[in-house]
């Protein structure tokens, strides 16, 4: 009887059954979740710009927070809007919140309400959530002119005069500061229609696979700040000294770098070993 | 008649918008605006329109008891429970998006941790990805996985924990050969945006209108 014949070990690793790579990426993952571990992340100049875009404003001035992502996106944006917002209210901004992606404006919602809370914020009179009007575009335009004319109420329907914390706010020349948290391509007509036409001041958060596309917006100045991914949201609580979410992240997000190298370098001495022999 | 009323509405809609752009003072202004506002209406009947068309095609697929039918059951039982609760929270409380409201146990505890649950899925098959697919094969390859690899390393603590090298190398690829790259490519999408549009107002892209 033949038996079969041996396979060398680089031709068993890459054959390797892809549940193992599941189950290790999981258990590396988890156990530094778990632990609850996570030391401040130094900040770096994208997120230190952001920061002082923030910190530049004062007691009064309106912060316009645009909500540009759904739960996808949400480990890595809500950290950051959450710093934002505490950022926010401990100068005593007032915050207009709205948002382009309908299913993801509840999550920056419900940030706002629970930060409002740990600051005694009143809602209508230091903060605001205008809600979601559909047409990307056309709503950052006409908002340069009439911010009433797209957004005639909040999101309860109460009309914006109705609003102390509107009052006096027409259009971008009223609005100190956008900040908007993006995981898709809203970010370039933020850029491209409300700071190149009416030359808004803007600060981004991004998912980390989103930054490189505003780079090129930093290095121009047409965005002042930029916090990438987790990492940059860790770095936002470490300089506003409220360590949350993200700092506690970055253990998990580091062991599964390390293990995607890992799995990179193994793979490939495989495909090297495996083609020599060949 | 049936094509030329739609060609003469976007040139005439798309020539106003050009001159409003560069002329913002009355009458253009004002009609840029009253254009603006009349678009936000429009993309909302769209939404309609992609709700009727989302439940047609799914009650097709029930009625002829395609592939993945139970599927589409579930799609169309989480869409009326949805609207459902959602039309509880403005009755009871004015706004769906109300903390007490039904909408929002939906949202947080259905809708969230689905959408969360896919996304993460794709962290799983990176994995398994960077064990399987990325391979040196060339010089290019090679550059490309050498520059993941800092990228990576560069962006955690341990990176600059081993050498100050990885941070500093990180910033350096997304500062200059990255950045080259991403302008490159947004000034080339920029350029075949303005091409289309203005084949669209004129009238040569006509596709649209099929």
């Amino acid at each position: 009887m033949e038996s079969a014949p041996k396979r060398g070990f680089w031709e068993a690793m890459n054959n390797l059954d892809r549940r193992i790579i599941f189950l290790i990426l999981l258990v590396c993952v988890a156990i530094p979740l778990l632990l609850n571990v996570g030391a401040p992340i130094p900040p770096t100049r994208p997120v230190q710009l952001a920061y002082d875009a923030v910190e530049s404003l004062e007691a009064g001035d309106v912060m316009m927070v645009s909500i540009d992502f759904d739960a996808t996106s949400a480990p890595e944006l809500m950290p950051m809007l959450r710093s934002a917002l505490r950022h926010a209210f401990s100068k005593d901004v007032k915050v207009a919140m709205l948002g382009h992606i309908a299913i993801g404006l509840p999550l920056g919602h419900m940030a706002l309400e629970e930060i409002a809370a740990e600051y005694d914020k009143e809602y209508g009179i230091d903060y605001v959530d205008l809600g979601y009007r559909p047409g990307y575009i056309a709503v950052m335009i006409a908002m340069g002119r009439d911010i009433g004319d797209i957004f005639a109420s909040d999101y309860r329907g109460t009309p914006l005069a109705e609003l102390p914390v509107m009052t006096g706010v027409r259009s971008y020349d009223d609005i100190e500061l956008l900040f908007g948290f993006e995981h898709g391509a809203v970010i370039d007509y933020w850029v491209r229609y409300t700071q190149a036409r009416f030359s808004q001041r803007m600060t981004f958060g991004t998912t980390a696979v989103m930054a490189p596309d505003a780079y090129p917006y930093l290095q121009a100045g047409q965005i002042e700040g930029l916090v990438g991914g987790l990492k940059g949201a860790a770095e936002y609580e470490n300089l506003i000294g409220h360590l949350g979410l993200a700092t506690r992240g970055m253990p998990a997000q580091q062991w599964a770098h390390l293990l995607v190298i890992g799995f990179i370098v193994l793979g490939n001495l495989g495909y090297f070993f495996t083609r020599r022999k060949n | 008649m049936k094509r030329t009323v739609p060609l003469v509405i976007t040139f005439l809609t798309g020539f106003f918008l050009i001159v409003a752009f560069f002329i913002p003072h009355e009458p253009f202004g004002e009609l840029e605006q009253r254009l603006l506002v009349w678009f936000a209406i429009v993309s909302g009947f769209t939404m309609l329109l992609g709700v009727d068309n989302l439940i047609r095609s799914h009650a097709k697929r029930i009625a002829r008891t395609d592939t993945g039918w139970g599927h589409s059951i579930a799609l169309l039982v989480g869409l009326v429970v949805t609207v459902v609760v959602g039309a509880i929270g403005f009755a009871r409380f004015g706004s769906p998006f109300h903390m007490q409201s039904p909408f929002m146990f939906v949202y947080t505890y259905v809708i969230v941790p689905l959408q969360g649950t896919m996304f993460a899925l794709l962290a799983f098959f990176i994995a398994s990805a960077s064990y399987r697919a990325f391979r040196a094969r060339n010089t290019i390859a090679t550059l490309l996985l050498v520059s993941a690899i800092i990228v990576m390393l560069g962006r955690v603590p341990i990176g600059a924990a081993i050498s100050d090298f990885f941070p500093a190398a990180q910033e350096w690829i997304m500062d200059v050969p990255q950045l080259a790259a991403k302008r490159g490519i947004q000034i080339g999408a920029a350029l075949g945006a303005v091409s289309m549009s203005l084949r669209i107002i004129l009238g040569i892209e006509r596709s649209y209108l099929s």
